[in-house]
Formats: C-alpha cells, structure tokens, sequence
C-alpha cells in the first residue's frame, strides 16, 4: 500500500466524521436527507477503496448495498413520507447547535483516546478506522438523544449503522455476515420507518417526540 | 446414529419455525393458524428434547453443547405454552376488535419467526451469527409491541426499537472488536468467529482489546436484558404489547440476550490479563435489582409491575454469573429457568384478568379469588412463586445464590438480600389488593384455558423440592463450565 | 550579507506599496463584476494622501491611547505583513517569521484596535469592540487550529519551513489540510471584515464592526489605520498563498533571476486571490451578527477536526 492509497483511505474515512457533523448541523429536515445520502455515499466510496486495497470482492458488495440502498432509495423514501404526511420541516434541538458540536468534538477526542492504545498490535489503517468508526457511532448516538424528531433519530441510527460498516470494513477478512446484516438492517429498517411514520402520523399531527412522549407510561 | 438423530433435531429446530413463518403468514384463517402454531411450537421442543441427548458434531456455524441445551429446552417450553396461550386469548382479541384479522396472519409468523431467531441465536457458533439473530429476534417483538397500534403502543414500540437498536449497534461493535482481537491469532475469516475456536485461543488475544468489547458487548446486550440504567424500554413493552409477546419476551428473549452475554463471559475467562467480567455484571445486576425493587411499589398498571418484577429477577440472575463459582452459576442456571417459567405463567393469569376486567389499572382490579377462584388462587400462587416463597423453585434459587454470596462476598449478602426482601414486600402488597378484597363481579373462564398456567406451577414447585438427579448433573456440568 | 538585509527590505517596501493597490483592485474588480465602473486603481493612494493632508480632529475626552493606537495597529501590522515570506522564504527576519508571532502580532493589533473603540466612550465605538471581541473569541481558536494542523504537518511554526514542505516529496493528499484551508479562509474573511462577516464599504452604523470602531478617527490617524487595513488583507493573502500554494517562491540566496520568477509568482497570486475573494463577496450576502459566531464556529470545528484527523493518521502509523 503506497503512502497516496493510505492516504485516500484517510481522506474517506476523515470525510466520513466530517460528514457526521455536517448531519448534527442540520436543521431542516430535506438538507438532512440530503447529507444523510451524502453520508451513505462517503461510506460506500470508503468501502469500496478498502475492497480494492485489501482485495476482499464481498467488501465492493457491501459498498454498492451502501450507496444504492442508503444513498438513494431511503433518502428518496424518506423525502416522500415527509412530503406526503406533512411533516414539520424544522428539526428542534435539545441543546443549541454551538454545545452539541463542542460535544460531538469531545465525542471524537474521546473515541481516538479510547481506540487507538487498544489497538496498537493492529495495522495504521486499522487503527484509524476503528478510531473514526467509534466516533461515527458516538457522533450517531449524540444526534440520536438531541434532536427532537422521529425522522431524525432514524437517520442518526442509520449513521450509526454506516459506522458500524466503516468498522466492520476495517477488521479485515470479517466474513459476509457484515453484508447480511447490513442488508438486513436496512431492509427492515425500512419497513420500521414505513409502518410507524405512517402510524404514528395517523395518530399525531406530527412527529415531534416530545407529542409522542405525551403518553409516556412510566408514572403508571 | 446419535449423531444423525443430532443432525436431524437441529434441522427441525430450525426448520420448524422456519416453515412455520412463511406458512402462518400465508394463511388466513385464525384459527387454522392458531392450531398450527401450537403444531409447530409442539414440533419445535420435540426437536429441542432430542437434542439433550443427541447431539450433532459442531460445526463453525452451528453448536449444541450443554450449555445451550438449558436454554434451549427451556425456551421452546415457553414457547410451546405461550402458542396454547395465545391461542386462547386472541380469539378474544379478535372479538374486542382490538385486533384485525390481517393482523393475526402478521402475529402468528411473526411469533415463529421469533421462535426461529431465537433458536438460531442459541445454537449459533459464529458470533456474527448469534448477533444478526437476536436483532431479528428484537425487529420481530418490536413490530408486535406496536400490533395494537393506539398510541401507547407505538410509543412503547418506538422507543423499544431506538433502545434496542442502539443496544444491537453496540454490541457489534464489540463483537467486531472481539473479532479483531481474534483474528490476530487465529488468522482472518470465518474461523474467527466461531465460539469454539475463541474460548479455546482467548489466552493469546490482546487483553487490552477484550476488554474494551466486553464493555461494549455489556452495554449492547445488557440492554437487551433490561439491566438498569438501560432499560427504559422494557416495561413499556412488556405493558402495551400482546400478553403473549410479554409472556415470551419475559421467557425467552431476556434469556437469550443473557445467554449471548455468558457466551462472550466465557470467552473472557479464558484470559487471564483481561479485567474480570464479573464486577461489572454484579454491579449492573445489584442495580437492576435494587432500582427494579423500588419501583415496583408506584406502579398502577398490572403489566408493568410484572415487567419491573422482570428487570429484579434479571439483575438476580446476571449477578449471579456475574459471582461465579459451581454454587453461584448453579442457581443463576435454576433461577432463570425457573423465572422463565413463572414469568410467563404470570403473564398468562395476567392476559386473561386484564381481558376478564377490562382494564390492566391494580386499582381497578379487586378480589380475583372471589369473582374467578380458581384463576385468582393461581395468581396467587404464582405471585408467591415469583416473589420467592417456598417451596417453588425460585425460592430454592435465591436460596443458593444468597449462600454462595454470603460464602465468597459477604459485603455483598447484604444488598442482595435487602433488594429481593423489598421486592418480595412489593408484590405482596399488591397482590393483597389485587386477590383478595371484595368484589361483585363473577367472571366466566373455562378452566382448560388456564392449563398452561398450571403447567408452569407445578413445574417450578416440584423443581422447588426436587430435582431429578440427570438435571442435577447436567446444570452442575454448565456451571462448571461457566467458571469463576 | 548587505545583500540579503537588502532583499529584506524591498520586502518591507513591497508590502507596503503594494497593499493599496490590492485594495483598488479588488473594488475595481467588484465594481466591474456589478457592472459599474468603480474607482480608478489608484484611488487608495489618493484617498491616504488626502487624509494625510487633512486636518486630525481628536475628542476632548479622548485619551494618550486614542492617539497612539493608529500608531501601534499600523506597526504591528506592518511588521506581520513583512515577515511572511513573499516572494522569497528563508530571508533574514525568517527566524521571527514564526505562525505564532504573526497571531500574536495581529491580536495586539486588534487589542488595541478595540480599546481606541471603546476610547471615546461613543456607543458606535463600544458596538463595534464588542462585536470585534465576539468574533475574535471564536476567530483566534480557529487561527490556532489551523497553526497546529499546518505545522503537525511541517514539523516547525516557521513559515519558511512550511513553506517548503509544502513544495517537498512528503506532502500527499491529505483531508487535515483541506480543512485547515476552509477554516484559514473563514477566518481571514471575519478578521478583514468582508462579507459574509462585515461589510466593508458599508455606513450604516447598525451593521458595522470594523468601521464602527475607527469611526471617530481622521485625517493622519484615519490614513494609518486604513493603511493597516489594507495591509492586513495583503497579510493574510500572502500567508495562505505562502502556507498552501508556495510554488514559485525562491528561495533566500537565489539570485535575481529566482527573486523575479517570486515576484512575477507572488503578484499573480494576490490577482487570483483578489478575484477569488471578490467573487465569493459579490456572491454572498452579509450575515446577521449573531450569526457570525455560527460560521466562525464552523472554521473552529473543522480547524479542530482537521488538527485530530492529523493526529489519529500520524500516532497510528
């Protein structure tokens, strides 16, 4: 692996974290969608640089599974539930955006902190992209518990999942149960999204969480 | 010729339900399905009972040992109650048009989808595989949480699929660190996620890494076995969902995640430089405990107190594994199998009270055993059960998992015992107001559909007094092999 | 050695003859870009010997700070703007051509700056320091951000040494960079008061940072602190021009014929960069103040992020 292969590997996965921020400065919901399939993209490119690099076919696999499913069909998907339940295009936050970018910058401090003496046995690349991959999750988890919307706890789990992937691409010779369970995570993903927006429209005017929170059942 | 026999069960173990799925799914007809699925379910822990005395050779997928014999047997036990259950109370669901038909189609091959996860998480080698069935395992109880579809529902759905799924999330993430940690020594590819082959080289994996998957895997799979602080889903679950799928998450999926958790203990214990899994098993267990406890006490809805009545018993059990040592891992065996059991008969009483009173509210239920004698003698009897009373076999467990702490952590004797004494005081109290007390009202119920009920009673109070001396053997020689 | 303290000071000349005349250009250019005709080019240097020649009307309540303020901006400006190497690196100052004196140098420019603000005791003058000091609190993090990105990179704060590692074999393709060149970008656009962050031929009082604070200044005063103005645009061109794009640069002890190909090479740079700037000015609108910490958070992030994506690539290998 020549020093400019390492370091396109870097830029993509960097790009990757990069693009996971872009995700929690968003606030409205059809940019979301749109840097969400932008997020997708960035993975399915990592991925496929690495199936190059590390000549693993089943890796170009889960790279085209990335781009097509969650680069195209989910944002698309998505953007029609929005459009056709009418769902409020401004995302509230818990925290102001300033805070939560501080928190997400502490959030990769961290996970460099925490990966890279676990991993120093393993390979320059691993380390990094373990490194990212926990950054990417924890960045998924923060837009997941700040952001006040359905539609947008799904797209932080979904990026979540994309760093799972990123890291899954990174223990090498992982066998093809990542695809699996990245083809499955989206499928029924989907089908989630599908009958719980629709159902939770029907009952809501909306998809605020906290409207859904209303019927919290913890005091009973 | 065992072998084969082996072979066979399995294929039946996992083709049963299989089958089961795509052919409930299909049919429209409740009550052909409901039939069917008490069949398969039937089918199911034949082929489960075959498979504690034969045995197939372990391949990189797919292992039976003792280990998952417990679990399995068990499970498919549940399982098969739970259909004869369910069979009963949804055509009652139907009536109240609660439920429509299309949605029954949807409930029965779910529910065998479930039983095929399940299974497949149990019998699983390769720890991939083990984690991509218990997310479906979870994605199959998700949608049936939310089959009502009021908006309590969904919300208990909703949240119990962000909870669950960021618990799955995290818990591959350990096992992609487990994965990495052992494919140093074991070379890349699917030989390093077989179970088998971990336990046996984890003495040479970096223990640096181990460790931090096994906080990792905690999290993830911990919240799949309500630990507290990570189980906000769970009451909510358990209260708005299907009796039946309360039944069967109580039994059966709780355990499986727990099992998951073990499988990965197991594979820990095998190095010595790694911090011990066990503190932080006791630790998470005591709180589940002692939080599960209190909580018990504020809660109005009959469902949700059962479901916090879960998340104690839990605790108990994973801080018993977490203890470790023959005794320890003896009654953490006995105790699951045994909560599993009255849990799910529980909630088969429950099911049928909430649908003979019409409202799931403690306040508003009084005095079972005199409008229904002989379903509410049972809830108290198996309250008695669940809250640890001799001489059922809960009690027995407690009993062994308090001596063996006050033996080796005697600090530790005194939480433990404090938590099971407040939850015992808690379902007490309730169950005064909820059995006894006045009440008008005479319900009907025939008594065969409380026959799963009885079975489960009668199970846990015989085990309570005597265990056959083979059970003996087999819990013992799954505890040995749960190690310190 | 007359030789090199000589080329020194043509840099120390260069930069000063030259900044105005960045200035006209870039209004020229912007004009032209809105279809007017503007200004002619030299218009700055009319504009800062009018002042000169006009008469200094200070407050009565204004202090020893207020005078010698202008004094001080244009110094310390001067001495930022000569240090970065133009044309040539490794000249005679270079050993203090260090990315942290530059940062240091320019903050006590804007110290000061914002005291002659608040000086007077004049509400527009208190506006425009507050806001300065707002921006400054985010702007001057990022700054160091990027310098600690830029020179993980290079191994030294030297601009003479970044500069040529830039040029050397080692340097690939790398996405710290990348970001630290965003954020440099965003941070000179909030530090010369351009749009998006200030507009800098604006007289409306309630939208002025930079022009709020110098508003009680004229005549000689007004001349030194516009010309600091501008040579503080000229600085902060040269420094992304030296820092990323250091190509035909000479280097110190070159001869004349390398000196030339510097020069041709710098002022083609400041072309470019003038246009670039102008484009993205005439393409952008201004933003509402408190917006501005918005966009000055988003260069300290990336500085931030930039400065961790180095360091993860550069601990792990």
């Amino acid at each position: 692996m020549t020093a400019l292969d390492s370091d396109i590997a870097h830029l993509l996965a960097g790009s990757m974290v990069l693009v996971s921020f872009l995700l929690l400065y968003q606030d409205r919901m059809f940019a979301l969608l749109n840097v969400f399939a932008l997020h997708a993209c960035v993975l399915s490119f990592s991925v496929g640089w690495q199936a190059y690099l590390q000549n693993a076919p089943h890796l170009f696999i889960t790279a085209v599974i990335a781009l097509v499913f969650k680069g195209v069909v989910i944002p698309v998907t998505l953007h029609r539930i929005v459009v056709r339940l009418g769902i409020h295009r401004s995302i509230e936050t818990v925290v102001s955006v300033g805070p939560t970018m501080l928190f997400g910058i502490a959030l990769v401090a961290l996970s460099i902190v925490v990966m890279l003496p676990v991993t120093v046995a393993a390979g320059a690349f691993v380390r990094e992209d373990l490194a990212f991959a926990l950054s990417i999750v924890l960045l998924g988890l923060l837009m997941m518990v700040t952001r006040r919307n359905a539609v947008s706890q799904v797209i932080g789990f979904m990026s979540l999942e994309n760093g799972l992937v990123l890291a899954a691409t990174g223990a090498r010779g992982m066998p093809l149960v990542v695809e699996i369970s990245v083809a499955f995570s989206v499928l029924i993903a989907f089908i989630v999204i599908g009958i719980f927006l629709f159902r939770i429209r029907e009952r809501f005017d909306t998809v605020e969480l906290q409207a859904l929170d209303m019927s919290r059942g913890e005091t009973e | 010729m065992s072998t084969s026999i082996g072979v066979l069960a399995l294929w039946g173990l996992l083709g049963v339900p299989a089958l089961g799925a795509l052919l409930l799914a299909a049919i429209p007809g409740y009550r052909l399905s409901a039939a069917l699925n008490v069949a398969f379910c039937a089918l199911t822990l034949t082929s489960a009972a075959l498979l504690y005395t034969h045995r197939p050779e372990p391949t990189l997928y797919l292992l039976v040992d003792d280990f998952n014999t417990v679990f399995l047997i068990v499970g498919a036990l549940v399982g098969f109650t739970t259909s004869l259950f369910s069979a009963g109370y949804i055509a009652h669901e139907l009536q109240g048009r609660r439920l429509k038909r299309r949605d029954l189609r949807f409930y029965h091959g779910m529910y065998q989808l479930l039983m095929l996860a399940m299974n497949v998480a149990l019998v699983s080698n390769n720890i991939g595989l083990m984690w991509v069935a218990v997310e479906v395992a979870t994605l199959t109880t998700v949608v049936m949480v939310g089959i009502y579809r009021t908006n309590a529902a969904l919300e208990a759905a909703w949240k119990y699929f962000i909870l669950g799924s960021v618990g799955i999330a995290l818990a591959l993430f350990g096992t992609i660190l487990v994965y990495l940690a052992a494919q140093e020594q074991l070379g890349q590819g699917v030989v390093a996620m077989a179970w088998d082959r971990l336990v046996a080289g984890s003495a040479a994996f970096d223990p640096a890494l181990l460790n931090l998957s096994f906080v990792f895997l905690l999290l993830g799979y911990g919240t799949k076995v309500g630990l507290a602080p990570l189980h906000a889903w769970l009451p909510d679950a358990h209260a708005e969902g299907p009796t039946p799928i309360s039944a069967v998450l109580s039994g059966l999926l709780l355990n499986v995640a727990l099992f998951a958790l073990l499988r990965f203990k197991l594979i820990m214990a095998g190095n010595p430089a790694v911090i011990s899994p066990g503190p932080m098993m006791v630790a998470l267990g005591l709180l589940s405990l002692l939080f599960a406890g209190f909580m018990i006490f504020r809660r109005r809805d009959i469902k949700r107190m059962f479901a916090y009545s879960s998340i104690e018993h839990m605790g108990i059990i994973t801080l018993a594994f977490g203890l470790g040592g023959p005794l320890a891992n003896f009654a953490g065996l006995l105790h699951m199998a045994m909560h599993s059991l009255t849990k799910s008969g529980i909630f088969f009483g429950v099911g049928y009270i909430s649908q003979l009173e019409g409202t799931q509210r403690i306040a508003d239920i009084r005095g079972l055993t005199h409008s229904q004698p002989f379903l509410g003698w049972l809830l108290v009897a198996a309250v008695a059960a669940i809250a640890g009373m001799p001489p059922f076999g809960v009690f027995t467990a407690e009993f062994l998992l308090v001596t063996s702490t006050f033996a080796r952590a005697p600090w530790l004797a005194v939480p433990l015992v404090v938590g099971i004494l407040i939850a015992f005081s808690a379902l007490m109290l309730r169950l005064h107001g909820l059995a006894f007390g006045p009440s008008e009202k005479r319900h009907s119920l025939p008594a065969y559909r409380l026959t799963p009920m009885v079975i489960h009673l009668i199970l846990v109070g015989v085990a309570g007094i005597y265990l056959p001396a083979p059970i003996v053997e087999w819990f013992r020689n799954v505890a040995a092999m749960l190690g310190d | 050695m007359i030789r090199d303290w000589l080329t020194q000071l043509v840099q120390l000349a260069a930069v000063l003859v030259l900044a105005p005349l960045l200035t006209g250009v870039t209004r020229k250019v912007k004009a032209r870009l809105l279809r007017r005709r503007g200004p002619p080019l030299l218009q700055p240097y009319r504009d800062l010997l009018k002042l000169i020649r006009k008469e200094t009307v200070v407050a009565e309540n204004a202090s020893w700070l207020f005078r010698s303020a202008p004094y001080v901006i244009f110094a310390t400006t001067w001495v930022a703007a000569a240090l970065i190497p133009t044309f040539a690196t490794g000249l005679t100052f270079s050993a203090g051509a260090d990315l942290i004196v530059i940062v240091g140098l320019l903050g006590t420019a804007r110290f000061f700056l914002a005291l002659a603000g608040l000086d007077v005791g004049t509400s527009f003058g208190g506006i425009g320091s507050s806001r300065e000091m707002m921006f400054a609190s985010l702007a001057e993090p990022a700054m160091l951000m990027v310098v600690f990105t830029v020179s993980l990179f290079a191994g030294s704060t030297q601009l003479s040494t970044i500069s040529a590692y830039m040029l050397g074999p080692q340097m690939g393709l790398s996405i710290s960079l990348a970001l630290a060149i965003v954020a440099l970008i965003i941070v000179s656009l909030a530090e010369n008061a351009r749009i998006p962050v200030d507009n800098p031929a604006t007289h409306l009082e309630l939208t002025m940072v930079h022009e709020a604070m110098i508003l009680e200044y004229s005549g000689r005063h007004l001349a030194v602190i516009e010309a600091a103005a501008s040579l503080k645009l000229l600085l902060y061109m040269s420094l992304i021009a030296c820092m990323f794009a250091p190509w035909g640069t000479a280097v110190a002890g070159g001869g004349a014929a390398a000196y030339s190909i510097g020069l041709v090479a710098y002022a083609i740079k400041l072309a470019v960069g003038g246009f670039l700037l102008v484009v993205f000015e005439t393409a952008t609108a201004k933003m509402r103040v408190f917006r501005v910490p918005e966009f000055l958070g988003v260069a300290l992030m990336l500085g931030l992020l930039g400065a961790m994506l180095l360091f993860v690539s550069r601990v792990s290998q």
